[in-house]
């Protein structure tokens, strides 16, 4: 693990005892994608609350590279300090845009909250911040205070992502982030998010259910069937040699152009 | 200016309305306000004899701690002689039978509803405040666990959201009341609905300032001499309302002033909204014009 930003080791968290992840391990590198694939109620959204805490973990650990100074097991922060974490450090990014969003404030509230979160006290800095991270999500700057009701899915999904980027977190979570958008749109916002990656030197970590999806952002992949991983690997070798059952079944139920 | 007619306190009522063991459960409540400046602290509130919104936690607090020796003064809106202002300082007439006063200097215990007089306060006075909402995070997160882990924790950057909206569509901070502040740098308080014309009094004030919400089963507490800052934008910085006009009647230019319309046309007058204040200053300008006739 050593080199790793993030480091889950046998991370346990279900709901009722049955439903949620049981015993995932894996380690994730500085700007590294990783797509966490597998059908609807297989613990893939668990996972992604139970390592950013958001639904504590049951058993197991998960590390994090806190200030570049080498992992730290979460469970040892105190609730300040998570929180401090997920707010600059950590982006989050939910399936549907208005979970993440503030819906009553305009989009350059939306984007500058962190920025004020964290104790940024000047208007015009936050005001060219939000303006800048919406031109680059490319979204017009004179949309600025529009609500974001006013915005289509697609702006929406991407004015999320921007107001998680704006601290330049180094670990962003993204839950199905594709999967309440059309086809067009999806493969808009795939670029955008590719781009974004190697640009920020993001490090991800994807839910999907889309292998599309791992196959073009994700450097590797979890394959998840009840609860727990079956298959995990590089993104290529798992889509194209599939060793587990299950993966071969998904693998195969890719319409073939 | 003490033209109130007295009232005979009814002995039928416990003194102060509340029994006993309300107000001590009260005043400990407010001792520990007192003791964390800013910080909400739950109390039982109780059934009062008018309905909540009305200023029951206001009542409440004044009822806990007024004493037979105390002179009593209510603001309504600034004024002393409306409807709410008369029939709260009947009510604590009849139940405690204690002085009442429309002087700010005289009055011991001063229930307000949404100003602070205009008249400095000193040491030894209580201004008491009605609140109607007493959590200032409630509009941002309506989860009250939540906004208790916020204030634990002085998350609070996000408030500013509230003013960054403001700016982006007004070009200024458009709040002119109820207007949010940190309390001795580490609570955030609503200040309840006064004017921001008055959260500069609230700084350093030597009055001990009480927040009583009924509904919301709240108090807390400004103590004397305490630090409270408005929040705003470095490049926004925190401004009070000015007026081009001056009062109509006493001509001050210092005080807040209310608009009022007089007629279809749209004719208008400005008008201090302390009437203690502004009356004081047209007895002294009436003195100053014919002193020999006071004589």
């Amino acid at each position: 693990m050593t080199g790793a930003l993030l480091s889950v080791r046998n991370l346990t968290r279900t709901w009722d005892g049955v439903h949620g992840c049981r015993d995932v391990s894996f380690d994730l590198h500085p700007g590294e994608v990783l797509c966490v694939v597998g059908e609807s109620g297989s613990g893939k959204s668990t996972l992604l609350q139970a390592l950013s805490w958001q639904a504590e973990p049951q058993s197991g650990s998960v590390w994090y590279d806190v200030d570049r100074a080498g992992l730290v097991d979460l469970a040892t922060l105190t609730g300040a300090q998570r929180r401090l974490l997920a707010r600059t450090d950590w982006g989050f990014v939910r399936q549907h845009a208005r979970d993440g969003l503030r819906m009553q404030v305009s989009a350059g509230a939306n984007i500058a909250e962190r920025l004020m979160a964290v104790g940024q006290r000047h208007y015009g800095t936050l005001r060219e911040a939000a303006s800048g991270w919406l031109t680059r999500m490319e979204i017009d700057a004179a949309r600025l205070d529009e609500a974001p009701a006013a915005f289509s899915g697609g702006m929406q999904q991407r004015l999320q992502i921007a107001r998680n980027l704006v601290t330049h977190p180094r670990l962003v979570l993204m839950d199905e982030p594709t999967a309440s958008l059309d086809v067009s749109v999806q493969a808009r916002l795939l670029d955008l998010l590719r781009q974004l990656v190697t640009d920020l030197r993001l490090a991800a970590i994807i839910v999907t259910h889309d292998l599309a999806v791992a196959r073009l952002l994700a450097q590797r992949t979890l394959v998840m069937r009840g609860g727990e991983v079956v298959e995990s690997g590089l993104t290529d070798q798992i889509l194209d040699d599939p060793q587990h059952p299950y993966t071969q079944l998904l693998v195969s139920s890719i319409l073939q152009s | 200016m003490n033209a109130s007619p007295h009232v005979e306190r009814d002995a039928h009522y416990n003194f102060g309305y509340l029994d006993e063991s309300t107000k001590r459960m009260l005043r400990r409540a407010l001792l520990k306000a007192v003791a964390i400046p800013g910080y909400q602290v739950p109390f039982g509130s109780r059934e009062m004899p008018l309905p909540y919104g009305w200023g029951t936690g206001g009542i409440q607090v004044t009822a806990s701690l007024i004493g037979a020796q105390d002179v009593l003064k209510v603001i309504d809106q600034g004024s002393d002689d409306t409807t709410n202002a008369i029939n709260i300082r009947r009510f604590f007439a009849r139940v405690t039978g204690v002085r009442t006063t429309e002087s700010t200097p005289e009055a011991s215990i001063v229930p307000t509803r949404h100003r602070i007089p205009e008249t400095p306060l000193r040491e030894g006075q209580i201004m008491v405040f009605q609140v109607p909402i007493s959590e200032p995070l409630r509009w941002l997160e309506p989860s009250e666990t939540e906004t208790r882990t916020m204030h634990a924790l002085a998350e609070y950057g996000a408030m500013h959201v509230r003013l960054y909206e403001d700016i982006a569509h007004h070009g200024h901070i458009a709040t002119t009341y109820d207007y949010p502040v940190i309390v001795n740098g580490r609570y955030m308080m609503r200040p309840s609905p006064i004017p921001k014309f008055d959260n500069p009094k609230l700084d350093g004030n030597p009055a001990l300032m009480l927040f009583g919400a009924g509904r919301e089963k709240r108090v807390y507490a400004v103590p004397p001499y305490t630090r409270v800052a408005s929040l705003d934008f470095e490049d926004h910085p925190f401004t009070v309302e000015r007026w081009s006009e001056c009062c109509d009647l006493c001509g001050s230019r210092e005080s807040f002033l209310d608009e009022i319309i007089l007629d279809d046309q749209g004719t208008r007058r400005f008008v201090c909204s302390d009437t203690e204040y502004c009356g004081q200053r047209q007895a002294a300008q009436a003195h100053d014009a014919a002193p020999e006739d006071q004589a």
